[in-house]
């Protein structure tokens, strides 16, 4: 396979071997998936237990996903290098012969040349180019490589010329895919394969970094477990599954790699399964992402069908830019998808297992609910934006379902992280909370804010959880405010690291998250307090202050959890065994994760510099935006506009972030600490003094009663009740008429109609459900159960019954008649007559040599007289 | 000469070797008596070939059957030969073995 430029002259004939990493990408996943299955034959005769084989594998994997990043570095440099003027023209082999000749503008005389080449060439893949689907309409010059072998394998790696942004002609890097067919039916064509791009290196390189520290790490934090063989088995077996899901070509592979991914996590997080509740946090988990799952399966499916029949992800994409696929059908699949992200990333409402699965063992926590799993969600949409980005309608307007979605989970989960006493659980409802930020970016159009953050948030919140684990490594617990306190003194390296990670996550520059959230920030286009300000894709003013207010409060509980944890007097030491008393600092296997991810958590920043950042030349700034973003002249991405980077946004939220780990800060580090250095919150403190604040508390430590809202529970009060249901028939509300006006073009007040009919619908449940103690699973539940308990005695099992006892009955009958009577009979009748036959003929054999001429010279005069007289 | 005078004479010489065969105890006897049929056949086939003129000269089966017939008496009365040594005897009606 090969990328062939033809440059000015036909006769300069440029071949130029495109990527081998690009190409077969596949291999990343085969390594991981064959580590696990390694480590789950032979892993536990293995001298570490299999772990060798893991991190080996990972490392590889790595190592790998460097060489794919670096070659994908390489095509991009390559394409942006390839001006109209060092060759202004590519050919596309598969492009008809008119299409060529609209298509160039210039250099007439090359094109004829190469017409003559290309006839013989277009005559061999005529079959080919028609099954070739993406081929660019629209990109001006269109460009190819070769196609591939006859085997049915089709790499390609296609450079695009386009009219792009700021009126220069620029190429762009299209996403190499390499498929094979898995099967046919009906006409439509199965495809297994890889699709890179920028995203996808991007991710494969998070996955295999974070998984690599991660699996380092466990062989110090999971040592001695009583399943450490098995850990390590489903930790290939995670990565794996990621990485797949990061590489697949289509969306049914993706479906795959979700729902593998969905059952590793069950697995590790009812590691220790001997527990109820960490069981019950497994299942918990798994079932609220069947929920989800649910609207995926519903939203492929409309995708499928909306984007006539296509599963490439390139394709559908398209379909969806070029405005072929029908609006409303990708309103509704975006929508049903969104339930799917909301599950998987744990976006609210459905964010609740994601807390409880801090269940797992701390190193999962990190790889799985923090750095790569969770992101699935957010890469789901970042993959397929050129749907989300045309069903929600996203560009120019102010809210859609994916902001708002966003915008409220970024504040549930940053008020929530306030009231964990739970080290762990502050970490969840942050990731939950940063989650929300790539979800509201993704929303306002943000897309490679989102993805940055995604990457940045990947290693510092990786590098909390990691040191989380090595606090709770050394006091064997997770509880804040009864066994920590003071461990800076007893570790020193994990404070260190664990102030530089909470640092990047509240955003204070010039740390990672720093960079991120202020992208984030200003794409939501609505800071434009002043004048010549943009609003880039829109004038998301709401998802703004939202997000403002995200960080304040995101400063404000890392300053908290510093507090608790690693200042004030250890509270530890009182439980009955003497270890406990004396905490350590970890080893090595677990401090050099922890100092490589906090250094990391400084520098990902500089990987994206705002534009013009300090006179920076433009190969400086933007570095993550050139090289992952693929431009909209590769036709599976959205034309969209990017924020200027606005100086007074960044001053604003950085005092935003400044003032409010100030007021955290008077309030543990002055107050509390002024009361006692063993204290973790004031006696007479602000929510026993005020009611308001009283009622907010026991809301936020009753997690806003979803559980009770899901499950049933002790009855909520009616202020309680009314204020919840109020928040959620808001939000429902708003999002169905908002995606009505916006996405559907809707007239303005039937939209309100029936945002306000949702509303109070949900007002009503939510409140009845708060009020009673019944939750609507509870209600849901019961009657369901019983129906599926009815049919499944009278129904299933009772057919069940049936068909066993006929099949009995048959066989019996089979057994009498035909293996009996038929079978047995036929071989014993056999029997009987050779017998009887040799009886008879024993008599003629009786040896006498005349005899037996007697009978040959009769039976010759018998045939002599037949022949006369027939004859 | 009629055709008929000769197959006349090859049918009694026949039915007397087949009598030969089937009635004598004396395996010399009946290894002689077939030979009686077979020269009855050579007789036939002499008196077809020269009263129909067939296109290949009938005396060459008749030479074949006679180098034949030679081989196979030599083979007959090896065999009775050994039957003899064996059993002191060559009367066919006593060497019964394959009665079954």
């Amino acid at each position: 396979m090969s990328t062939t430029y033809l440059a000015t002259e036909a006769s300069n004939l440029a071949v130029e071997a495109s990527g081998f990493f690009l190409e077969n990408v596949w291999i990343i996943p085969a390594i991981m998936a064959a580590s696990f299955v390694v480590i789950l034959g032979f892993g536990k005769r293995m001298p570490r237990g299999g772990s060798e084989v893991g991190i080996a594998a990972v490392a590889v994997c790595f190592v790998l996903a460097l060489l794919t990043a670096g070659q994908w570095i390489g095509q991009v440099n390559e394409a942006a290098a390839c001006t109209p003027e060092t060759c202004d023209y590519i050919v596309d082999e598969h492009h008809d012969a008119e299409a060529d000749a609209d298509e160039h503008h210039d250099a007439e005389a090359d094109a004829d040349e190469h017409h003559d080449a290309e006839a013989d060439a277009d005559e061999h893949h005529d079959a080919e180019a028609d099954a070739d689907e993406h081929h660019d309409e629209e990109g001006a010059f269109q460009v190819d490589t070769g196609v591939g072998s006859s085997d049915g394998e089709s790499a390609s790696a296609l450079t695009a010329f386009t009219e792009a942004e700021e009126g220069s002609t620029a190429a762009a890097a299209k996403a190499v895919v390499s498929e094979r067919t898995w099967w046919s039916n009906g006409g439509i064509n199965f495809t297994v394969g890889t699709m890179v791009d920028g995203l996808t290196v991007t991710l494969l390189v998070v996955v295999t970094l974070v998984s690599l520290l991660v699996h380092i790490y466990s062989t110090d934090y999971v040592a001695g477990d009583r399943r450490f063989t098995h850990y390590f088995g489903f930790l290939s077996l995670f990565t794996a599954a990621m990485l797949f899901f990061v590489t697949s070509a289509n969306v049914l592979q993706m479906i795959v790699g979700w729902e593998l991914v969905g059952v590793c996590s069950f697995a590790l997080i009812g590691h220790w399964w001997e527990e109820q509740p960490n069981s019950d946090a497994a299942l918990k988990a798994f079932l609220t992402n069947r929920v989800g799952d649910i609207g995926l399966l519903i939203g492929m499916i409309v995708l499928f069908f909306a984007s006539d029949e296509k599963w490439g992800i390139i394709e559908i994409n398209a379909g969806a830019i070029e405005g072929t696929t029908s609006h409303t059908l990708l309103l509704i699949a975006s929508l049903c998808l969104l339930a799917a992200v909301m599950s998987k990333s744990g976006q609210f409402f459905l964010h609740t297992w994601l807390p409880d699965a801090m269940a797992g063992p701390t190193p999962v926590s990190a790889l799985i609910h923090a750095a790569t799993m969770v992101v699935a969600g957010v890469y789901l949409i970042a993959r397929l934006y050129g749907v989300f980005f045309h069903g929600l309608s996203i560009g120019g307007s102010s809210i859609n379902a994916l902001a708002v979605i966003g915008a409220v989970t970024t504040l549930v989960g940053a008020s929530l992280a306030f009231v964990q006493d739970d080290i762990k659980k502050v970490l969840a409802y942050s990731t939950i909370s940063q989650l929300g930020y790539m979800t509201l970016a993704l929303g306002v159009g943000a897309w490679t804010a989102a993805v940055f953050h995604l990457t940045t948030h990947a290693l510092f919140k990786a590098c909390l959880f990691l040191g989380a684990g090595s606090v709770s490594h050394a006091v064997h617990s997770f509880d804040m405010k009864k066994d920590m306190g003071g461990m800076r003194k007893f570790m020193p390296t994990t404070y260190k690291t664990f102030l530089i990670g909470s640092i990047a996550l509240a955003g204070l520059p010039p740390l990672a998250g720093f960079w991120s959230k202020d992208e984030i920030l200003a794409g939501t286009g609505g800071w434009g307090f002043f004048e010549g300000e943009s609003h880039a894709n829109g004038a998301y003013t709401i998802m703004l202050v939202m997000g403002m207010i995200t960080a304040a409060m995101t400063a404000a509980y890392m300053t908290r959890v510093m507090y608790l944890t690693f200042f004030g007097e250890f509270r530890g030491g009182h439980h009955d065994d003497a270890h406990h008393g004396d905490p350590h600092e970890s080893g090595p296997r677990i401090l050099w994760p922890l100092r490589i991810l906090a250094g990391l958590a400084v520098v990902a920043g500089l990987m994206n510099l705002p534009k013009g950042f300090l006179g920076l030349p433009s190969g400086w700034t933007l570095r993550f935006e050139h090289y992952v973003e693929p431009l909209a002249a590769t036709g599976y991405f959205p034309k969209i506009s990017h924020a200027d980077p606005s100086w007074s946004l960044a001053i604003f939220s950085t005092l935003v972030v400044a003032s409010a780990v100030g007021v955290a800060y008077y309030y543990y580090f002055v107050r509390v600490n002024a009361q006692s250095p063993s204290a973790t919150e004031l006696v007479n403190g602000p929510t026993e003094r005020s009611r308001l604040l009283k009622a907010g508390h026991t809301m936020l430590k009753n997690r806003y009663y979803l559980d009770h809202i899901y499950d049933g529970g002790e009855p909520v009060g009616a202020a309680g009740a009314n204020a919840m249901g109020t928040i959620f028939g808001a939000a429902a509300g708003l999002t169905l008429g908002f995606s009505l006006d916006n996405g559907l073009n809707q007239p303005f007040w039937p939209s309100v109609m029936w945002g306000v009919i949702l509303g109070l619908t949900i007002f009503t449940i939510v409140t009845a459900a708060l009020r009673t103690g019944m939750g609507i699973a509870s209600v849901v539940k019961q009657p369901m159960a019983n129906a599926a308990n009815w049919v499944h005695e009278n129904v299933i099992d009772a057919a069940v019954d049936e068909v066993g006892k006929n099949s009995v009955k048959t066989a019996d009958a089979l057994y009498k008649y035909i293996d009996q009577g038929v079978i047995d009979g036929s071989v014993n009748a056999a029997g009987r007559g050779s017998q009887g036959a040799g009886g008879e003929l024993r008599r003629w054999s009786t040896g006498k040599v005349q005899q037996y001429a007697t009978v040959m010279f009769a039976g010759a005069t018998l045939l002599a007289g037949l022949l006369i007289i027939v004859i | 000469m009629y055709l008929v005078q000769f197959l006349i004479l090859s049918s009694v010489l026949f039915c007397i070797g087949v009598y030969g065969v089937l009635a004598r105890r004396n395996a010399v006897l009946v290894l002689m008596s077939i030979e009686l049929i077979l020269n009855a056949v050579n007789i036939n086939l002499i008196a077809f070939g020269a009263f129909n003129g067939a296109a290949i000269p009938a005396e060459v089966f008749a030479l074949f059957i006679i180098a034949v017939a030679a081989a196979e008496v030599g083979v007959g009365l090896a065999l009775v030969l050994t039957i003899y040594r064996n059993s002191k005897n060559i009367d066919l009606h006593q060497v019964d073995l394959l009665k079954g």
